[in-house]
């Protein structure tokens, strides 16, 4: 019996070390393109918003929203969300809020491209385009 | 007064049917919920709005152009930094190339290793996938040899989509 329990309870320790529960924001409808230079920022942003396009060019403003907005939508909803920024008095100013890109690899680039610009109309500055790892050795090495 | 000096012994082992139970039902749930999740990464561009562009004092590094365009289905049909195209032929991507022709460019310019001021200004058009922007930014931006990262040109723009 002993061994048994000895086995399980490390398994269920491996399953609780490497649950993620803090990755609400990744959403399953988006697959970010692959990048082996994407590199996990080093200190969490201090004021995220997380902007997400769907393969099929809905958008995802709140992470975990299940309704999908079109691009004038979004405008609206930026332009309100920086004025709850800048009420919220000088700590915060809008040109320190991040503004992470998470696109689909399949959307199409002018569509985030208009995101982006939305995005920019509210004065949002700073932006966090999202790339998924990988493990692709550069080919150039063996070239040069 | 009696005092009561008889302890029950027998009842002290341990109960291990639902003990087990619920361990059981521990590593199912763990198990159900687990999925990998492969890490992500940013690339950090700054953009402001094009009105205080304008007031920014002009660079003295000319801005590299680099033209994609789209075929069906939003693939990649050509890429062109300034005049210069490339291409998938030879066995290498046209990414790749690209890469190897900025790291000459930024080498010749600073040495090796140092990151150049320069800016490159992505001109994509509309119906392109998002995917191949990626791929332009990871080649222009850096490269990793021998598990060290060199960076290239990290300032990136982008021009108005071509419709």
């Amino acid at each position: 019996m002993t061994p048994m329990i000895d086995m399980v309870f490390q398994l269920i320790a491996f399953f609780m070390v490497l649950i993620n529960f803090s990755e609400v924001e990744q959403d399953q409808r988006v697959n970010l393109p692959l990048s082996e230079l994407a590199k996990p920022p080093e200190v969490a942003y201090e004021k995220p918003i997380t902007l997400q396009m769907t393969e099929d060019e809905g958008i995802i403003l709140n992470a975990g929203g299940t309704d999908l907005l079109t691009i004038d939508e979004l405008r609206i909803a930026l332009k309100r969300e920086a004025q709850i920024i800048r009420a919220a008095g000088k700590d915060v100013r809008l040109s320190d809020v991040t503004v992470i890109v998470r696109a689909d690899k399949n959307a199409r680039t002018g569509m985030v491209q208009e995101m982006i610009e939305a995005a920019q109309d509210a004065e949002f500055e700073t932006f966090a385009l999202r790339g998924q790892q990988a493990d692709v050795q550069l080919r150039t090495d063996e070239q040069r | 007064m009696k005092i009561r000096k008889k302890i029950r012994e027998d009842d002290t082992a341990l109960q291990m049917t639902p003990m087990i139970d619920i361990v059981f039902q521990l590593l199912v749930f763990f198990i159900m919920t687990f999925k990998i999740v492969l890490p992500e990464g940013d690339f950090n561009i700054r953009m402001p709005p094009p009105a205080t562009q304008q007031s920014s004092p002009p660079d003295t590094s000319p801005t590299l152009t680099l033209r994609m365009t789209a075929g069906t289905d939003g693939a990649l049909s050509s890429l062109k930094l300034g005049d210069r195209s490339f291409d998938d032929a030879g066995g290498t991507t046209a990414f790749d190339k690209l890469r190897g022709y900025i790291i000459d460019l930024v080498n010749d310019e600073g040495g090796p290793g140092t990151a150049s001021d320069r800016e490159v200004e992505l001109e994509c058009d509309y119906d392109l996938d998002y995917e191949h922007v990626i791929q332009a930014i990871t080649a222009v931006s850096g490269y990793i040899k021998d598990g060290q990262r060199y960076k290239l040109i990290e300032r990136i723009r982008f021009a108005p989509p071509v419709e």
